[in-house]
Parts: C-alpha cells; structure tokens; sequence
C-alpha cells in the first residue's frame, strides 16, 4: 500500500509508541465491531443469569472471571468498549462541527459576534468539566442519549477556542488575502481556505479527545449517572465491582485496566498524529 | 496601563464569567423538561401540594422574575432550601463543602510538592531514566480516570498491605475536634490533638494520592518543558560564563520565569480536581461536597444542584482569579506594565 512507504508513515512509526497506540486503537475497534464473533459468551452482554458460574475466579474458560450472576467479565469488557467507542463518536459528532463552526465564524468576522461567541465559550470553560456534565445530567434521565447530550455541551468549547485561535493566525496569510482580494465569498474562505489548513490540528485532537470523551463517559456512568446496566459499560462495571472489594478483585480491575488501555491507546495514537503534522494544541 | 487597571480588569471579567456561568446554569434548570416540583415531591403528591410548592420556588413566575429571585438569595446567601434534608442549602453546603476543600489540598500538595520537582529533575536531565520515569507517571496519570487509580490504590495499600485504612475520614473509635476550620487536620493541630492529626492523615492519604495522580503528571510535563526552554536562554549560558554554581542559576535564573506558565496551569489543575473529587468521594465515601451533590441528583433537589454547580464555579473562577493575582506580582512585564 503506497502510505506504509511514503515518508509520513516513515515518519510516524519512527516513535514505537505510536505504533503502540494505533495497535491498540484498532484492535479495540476490530474487536468491539466484531464482538457477537469474537468474544466468548456474546449473550453474556445482555441481562443473562449463569447462577452455578458465579463468581468464578480468572481462569482459561472466563479469562477475568464472572460476576455475582455468572456472566463472563471479559465479554462484557469488550461489549462495553462498543458502548465506549459509541459514546465518543457520538459526542464528538455533535460537539466537533458545533465548537468548529463558532470558532470559524468567531475568529473569521471578528468584532462584536467574536466578543460574543468568545465570551460565552469562555463561561463554559469557566465551570470544571466533570461538574457541567453532572449539572446536566442532574436534570436529565440518566440514559446513554442523554449521558452524549450532557458531555456534548461540555465539550464544544475546546474546539472554538482551538479553531478561533487557529483562524486568527490563518485570516492574514497571503493566500486568504489574495482570495480576498480576486473576490472569494465569505463562505468560501471559511471552507475553501481556512477550514483545510486547521485540519491537521483537528485530526490530531479528535484523536486524543476520542480518549478523553471515553474517560468523562466512564466516569458519568461510574457515578450511575450515564448508561444503565445491564447495558455493558466500563465505569457501571467499576463502580458495581469495587462494592465487592477486596475478595472480587477482578470485577472492579479488569474493566478499570480496560478503560485505562483503550484511552492510552487513543493518547499514544494522537501524540503520534501531534509529532506527524507537527501542530500545537 | 498599569498594574491597577490589569487588576481591575481580571475582576470585572471574573465577575462577567460568574454572571455568564449562573445565568447558564439557571437555563439548564429552567428549560429542562419536567416539572421540578412534581420530581421533588414524587408521584403521589397530590396536584395542590405541587401548586403550592411550585409557588415557593417562584416557578409561576415569569423566567426574568425567577432570575432575579434566584440572583437575589444568591446575593443574601440563601440558596433555598433543599427538598431532601429540609435545611438550607447554605447550612448543608457548609457542613460538607470543609470536607472535600481539606482533600483538594491535600491533593494539590502532593501536586506541587511531587509534580514539580520531578518536573524539574526531568528537565535538568532530557531524556536520562528519571525523564522517561517522569513521561511514564504522566501518561499513566493522564490516561488513567481518578476512580480507577483509587480502586487501585485501595486494593494495594489498604487490602493487599493493610497499611491505610478504607474508608472515612476519620476512625470510628476518633472523635473529630471542635469545629474551627472545618478542615479536620487543622483543628486538631490547633486543639493539641495530635492523635486524631495522625488519624486523618491515614485517612486522607490514598483519596488525595489518587486525586493528584492525573494532575500530577501534567505538571511535572509542564514544568519539564518551561524548564528545558529556560535553560536554552542565552541569560543562562552568560550565568554559566560568569562561573555561577548550578545551584544558584536554578533557584535565581531559571525557576522563576519557568513557574509563571506553570503556576496559571497549576490554579486550573487545582480547581478542576473539584470535578475530580466526585468520583474519589465516591470511592472512599468521604464525606464531602460530592456525596451531598450526588444525593442532590438522585432526589433531582433543584436548589441543592444549582447551589452545588454554582459554589464549585465560584470557587473555580476565584481561584483562577487568584493565581492570576499571583502570576501579575511574579511576572515584572505585568506588574510593571499591566501588559501580558
């Protein structure tokens, strides 16, 4: 294939740990995709009861044990890597042309609809991110719609601050202002010139925030305030496993070494797109 | 411009983001669908007692109306009341907000007193084993949500070793000092009672090891960076020519430019465990802001979730508002410009 010998590629697997990361990522998404095919005990995803299985310790049958209703912890793993991945791209979906779209306009125009847009993207970011999603979802039904609504709204602000800062610098090249010049609409600057060259910038942070989107979703269902069970999901697992601490370790560790790896995966992935493109974020 | 104007500029756009964050959170309140009297009071309450509640929390009114009430109790202190402890919101948050503040900082000590150090020693030796060692925490600390790290923790330290305690704040057998602080390790410092100091630190440990661990990460990365661009200035090498010791062109050359960005992301990192603080809580069952806030949720305890969103937000606005005080004073292009 022509992008495993040009230079870019040369150039990104230079750093093992890159590689590292797009192992990880892909695996994760082959297997979540795949997960009816790959998994040992596929209708252990759902609210299935094994009672004689119960709580069996890590062994070649249920490779990180059962829980307290005998249903196969790494199946359920893998099936709530799909309710993660779902998450994350839903939310960044909804929230990345949101927050891109402002920070365009904001940073385009300028003047008073800048001081605007930046002023209230400033209040969003004015609040800790956990909390926003925790006062959203206060008021909403605690479902995994809801739980994508909730970190959507907390999330745009990153991208208009990153886009406006980015279209800020873009607007005075030579190239922006000779399209101004030969008579280029608005709309075609925005998405014609400006838009392409925030791109690279973009690519590498919905990468790295792929990870964080999962993590923030975790921790909203850790609290129970995001998907319900029996719907897989690795922060409900968490937060179920850990009530049986210290004598059911697996059923807390597994699923916590599970959210762990998927969101270093995604990390060492856009750390390696970052060196790539050679952006600051 | 001077300093005096830059200040007075990060107050008034302090107080504009407050403005901006409690009208925000007055939305989500309002346009939320469902009647929040009819969640509070439950199903069975007939539809009078919802009249009548609803006319308590103003919810009959006109939304600007229910603005200016909602800004009005804000002023005074009174947060109304909450639906589930029947007490005021400002009593309860009072009572369980010292709680999570003594965890905070602790947390934020091991931040400062570990990150930056290590930060330091990482950027003095690029890419010897303590940078890469410094790389690895980091990461780790970043990718890795503060509830794993204290399922973590609690697994290894207080069931593997035995050496900490579980859960709490304080040993059922201890009896927690007289109220000064609220801060249980400071009262007991200032009563005398040192065994109950010693109790509390057991017990704070792992909640403040686990909340710092992410934080902690990104601040030695930082200071690393800020540190290496430091030491590459030509003032550093003209210390050097001038046969300065190692020592004195560290602590009176290098740290002090290199801690003004580091010390902006230190004030955010500080406040953003406040976040973080939810879910540790929630691990340790801590008694603090998180618990009272969860429960608030639970019961859909309208005042208590605005109070709960909007004293974290106030915190977090003032203590940016503070660190940039502090970075002014440091940083001589603002304190003698007003300029950043």
């Amino acid at each position: 294939m022509k992008i495993f010998d040009s230079r870019a590629w040369y150039k990104f697997s230079k750093n093992p740990l890159s590689i590292v990361g797009l192992l990880i990522v892909s695996l994760i998404i082959l297997m979540a995709v795949f997960a009816n095919y790959l998994t040992p005990f596929p209708e252990h995803a759902g609210p299935f009861v094994d009672i004689p299985n119960k709580i069996k310790p890590p062994s070649s049958t249920y490779l990180f044990g059962t829980d307290k209703i005998g249903r196969d912890t790494f199946s359920r793993i893998i099936f709530g890597y799909r309710t993660s991945l779902y998450l994350g791209v839903i939310v960044l979906c909804i929230a990345v042309p949101i927050g891109t779209s402002l920070g365009l306009v904001a940073g385009y125009f300028g003047g008073k609809i800048d001081a605007i847009i930046m002023r209230i993207t400033d209040i969003f970011l004015s609040i800790p991110p956990l909390v926003l999603a925790l006062s959203i979802m206060a008021f909403l039904k605690p479902t995994l719609t809801n739980a994508m609504i909730a970190v959507s709204m907390m999330w745009w602000p990153w991208y208009t601050r990153l886009i406006y800062n980015l279209t800020r610098s873009i607007k005075n090249e030579g190239f922006v202002v000779s399209a101004r010049i030969v008579g280029a609409s608005h709309f075609h600057i925005i998405f014609r010139e400006i838009l392409p060259n925030c791109s690279a910038s973009l690519i590498t942070k919905i990468t790295l925030d792929m990870g964080f989107v999962i993590l923030i979703g975790s921790s909203l269902s850790f609290l129970g305030l995001g998907v319900q069970p029996p719907t897989p999901d690795l922060g409900t697992m968490v937060s179920q496993g850990s009530k049986y601490l210290p004598d059911i370790w697996w059923l807390s560790v597994f699923p916590g070494l599970a959210i762990l790896i998927i969101v270093l995966g995604f990390n060492l992935l856009g750390d390696g797109l970052k060196d790539l493109f050679d952006v600051e974020l | 411009m001077n300093i005096k104007f830059y200040l007075l500029q990060r107050f008034y756009s302090a107080i504009i983001v407050l403005i901006g964050v409690s009208i925000l959170i007055f939305i989500i309140a309002r346009i939320i669908p469902g009647d929040p009297a009819r969640m509070a009071l439950g199903p069975t309450a007939t539809q009078e007692m919802v009249e009548k509640y609803r006319d308590k929390l103003h919810l009959n009114d006109p939304i600007h109306v229910q603005y200016w009430f909602f800004i009005k109790g804000i002023s005074e202190g009174d947060l109304g009341e909450s639906v589930y402890t029947k007490r005021n919101v400002t009593t309860d948050v009072s009572k369980y907000f010292p709680a999570t503040l003594e965890l905070i900082i602790f947390a934020s000590l091991i931040m400062v007193c570990v990150g930056v150090p290590l930060g330091i020693l990482a950027g003095r030796f690029k890419d010897k084993p303590i940078d890469n060692i410094s790389r690895l925490i980091s990461l780790l600390g970043v990718v890795t949500p503060s509830f794993v790290w204290a399922v973590f923790l609690m697994i290894i330290f207080a069931f593997y070793l035995d050496i900490l305690p579980v859960a709490g704040r304080l040993s059922q057998d201890t009896i927690a000092p007289d109220k000064i602080t609220g801060l249980i390790i400071i009262d007991s410092i200032i009563r005398g009672q040192f065994n109950v100091t010693v109790d509390a630190l057991k017990h704070i440990i792992l909640p403040a090891l686990a909340l710092s661990l992410s934080a902690l990460g990104q601040a030695s990365r930082l200071t690393r960076s800020n540190i290496t661009e430091v030491y590459d200035k030509q003032y550093i090498e003209m210390a050097r020519a001038y046969g300065y010791n190692e020592f004195k062109i560290a602590t009176k050359y290098a740290l002090k430019p290199a801690m003004i960005p580091t010390l902006t992301i230190l004030g955010l990192d500080f406040a953003a465990m406040l976040g973080n603080a939810f879910l540790v809580e929630f691990v340790f069952a801590w008694p603090g802001i998180a618990k009272y806030g969860v429960q608030a949720i639970l019961y859909k305890d309208l005042n208590a979730i605005t109070a709960t969103t909007m004293i974290i937000a106030t915190f977090f606005v003032f203590t940016n508002l503070i660190v940039d005080l502090i970075v002014a004073y440091l940083n001589p292009k603002i304190r003698l410009s007003g300029i950043q």
